[in-house]
């Protein structure tokens, strides 16, 4: 295989074997393993469960039944507030650490905040079931202080899988804002200072807006996350409240119903979908 | 005014520091109780939960299943994403955006979804469930993510150092291996590790898609049907570890090349 010829050109030209040979695994292993699977989901979301045929009754069951909604409610609302907290918390951190600690500490310092970053995701949301137990570290210590009779119920609620969200976002959230706020130049402040700003006006006019399109990837990569995860609602929420993930996996745990779990798979993804087209416009900004 | 604001700041930090950490202090530390619960107070230090987990046949060969499948589907995406980015990135292919768009598009997708998918079509050709399944569903999530990290480092640096080799006379595959995978090297890696650390801790995936021979977190999931224990403490204490030294080991490897 001769490509001298090429030598002049910034890209050897197209048309031979070699470029589709190296591009065509991974094309074929998208379409064989993604591409093709969805499909089957959405063919299966199409038919009954009994005895197969083609039908809407999938799709029209999560319209009709209130608990189906409560679910997608409750995902939603879950979501928003993990995403809001995380935020609200990551930020001043991501501040502190970017701004108060001294540059040679700083590596360190980030490095030490998403340490548990790094636990396998079921053990995290695990542990937080030994702080938040009805006999665990928090209830034992709060009554060893006096300060409650009866133990709190804390787990098994809608306060536990948040606080086991929040735990995992913060981190997240903390990486993305502190790479946010070394990428600004010092010169917008040192600008904004000679022009009169005091660091408060400095903050709400020049660095706030400035790292505001980082947020959004920030949130939506959050809500992305969170609205599809099993885990933590799992371990942490129990079956108190149901949220969508934890719908899908009980069809296909209890009974084997694959078609509305396939429907309900694809309702959870046509939500982030229009998720993703509502923050589009805020995602493209990063990107310029 | 100063002072204020930096003791605030300070006492903000170390707040935050304690909540990211009390969970994973608990964990560490009930999982050297000496009794049968995992729960205040603390009647350690012992290590018979440790004994505990390396005897347990079921988790230390799942374990070594979750390594199998870490190495090999890593393997894999990498191979197939550093192929994929090579030929987008040297040669002009026709509707290349979309292509590539096609291949990143699994990024967006929840795991639970991905994992929904495979097992609807597996279950309707017949492919039992099995860890090679679960793999198979450890590409799907990983290969986007290695083609994107190989595909942004490919840069006009690389092109000349294989233009002066083409023009020296060296055959494609012997550019190939001695050159474009040596200078990729850094982006190989780290595909690679990320590859390793998302599949090593991937559970949905595998949750749905293997039955009797399965992964750690799976099995670890198992684990917790018993309740509070301070088994399920040990072996999260020692995932734990391995995880940290892999990642102090990328930091340090990897990373230091660059000026901090």
């Amino acid at each position: 295989m001769s490509v001298a010829g090429n030598r002049s050109r910034a890209l050897p030209r197209a048309g031979r074997a070699l470029p589709w040979a190296l591009v065509t695994p991974a094309l074929g292993w998208t379409l064989a393993f993604f591409v093709l699977p969805f499909i089957a989901m959405g063919l299966s979301s199409l038919t009954a469960h009994e005895g197969g045929g083609f039908t809407l009754a999938n799709y029209s069951q999560f319209f009709t039944d209130p608990s189906y909604w409560r679910a997608m409610v409750n995902s939603l609302e879950v979501t928003a507030i993990v995403t809001v907290i995380s935020i609200l918390l990551a930020y001043p951190f991501a501040w502190i650490l970017a701004e108060q600690v001294p540059e040679r500490w700083q590596r360190l310092a980030l490095m030490l905040a998403v340490l548990p970053f790094w636990t396998s995701y079921v053990v995290r949301s695990y542990s937080w079931l030994l702080v938040l137990a009805q006999n665990g570290v928090i209830n034992r210590t709060l009554i060893g202080l006096g300060l409650i009779a009866e133990p709190l119920q804390l787990a098994n609620t809608r306060f536990a899988t948040v606080t086991g969200f929040v735990h995992f976002f913060v981190m997240l959230l903390t990486l993305t804002i502190f790479a946010n706020l070394k990428q600004l130049s010092p010169s917008y402040r040192k600008a904004a200072a000679d022009l009169g700003a005091g660091p408060v006006r400095t903050f709400l006019h020049v660095v706030l807006p400035l790292t505001l399109p980082g947020i959004m990837v920030g949130a939506f990569l959050t809500f992305v996350l969170c609205i599809g995860d099993y885990i933590t609602p799992q371990i942490l929420g129990g079956n108190n409240e149901l949220v969508m993930p934890q719908l899908v996996m009980m069809q296909i745990g209890r009974r084997g119903d694959f078609p509305l779990a396939s429907a309900l798979s694809i309702i959870l993804m046509a939500v982030v979908t229009v998720a993703y087209l509502a923050c589009a416009r805020w995602l493209k900004i990063e990107r310029a | 005014m100063r002072a204020i604001v930096r003791t605030a700041a300070w006492l903000y930090a170390i707040a935050i520091y304690g909540f990211i950490f009390l969970p994973v202090i608990v964990l560490v530390l009930f999982s050297l109780q000496a009794t049968s619960f995992p729960i205040p107070p603390f009647t350690g230090p012992s290590l018979r939960w440790y004994q505990a987990v390396l005897s347990d046949t079921r988790l230390t060969s799942a374990l070594v299943n979750s390594l199998l499948v870490a190495i090999l589907s890593s393997a894999a995406s990498v191979t197939l994403g550093f192929l994929s980015a090579w030929g987008f990135a040297r040669f002009t292919l026709p509707g290349s955006a979309l292509l590539r768009g096609l291949i990143t598009l699994p990024l967006t997708v929840s795991y639970l979804i991905i994992g929904m998918g495979l097992l609807v079509l597996f279950n309707w050709a017949g492919v039992p469930k099995s860890l090679l399944a679960a793999g198979i569903g450890h590409v799907v999530i990983n290969l986007p993510l290695c083609f994107a990290v190989i595909y942004s480092q490919m840069g006009d640096h690389q092109i000349n150092i294989e233009r002066a080799a083409r023009d020296l006379g060296a055959p494609e595959w012997k550019l190939l291996l001695l050159i474009t995978v040596p200078v990729m090297a850094p982006a190989i890696f780290a595909g690679f590790f990320l590859s390793m650390t998302f599949s090593w801790d991937e559970f949905v995936i595998s949750f749905l898609l293997t039955r009797f021979d399965t992964t750690l977190p799976v099995e670890i999931w198992n684990l917790l049907r018993s309740g509070l224990n301070p088994k399920t403490n040990a072996v999260g204490s020692l995932v734990f570890a391995v995880s940290i030294v892999l990642v102090v080991f990328f930091e340090l490897t990897l990373l230091r090349r660059k000026p901090a």
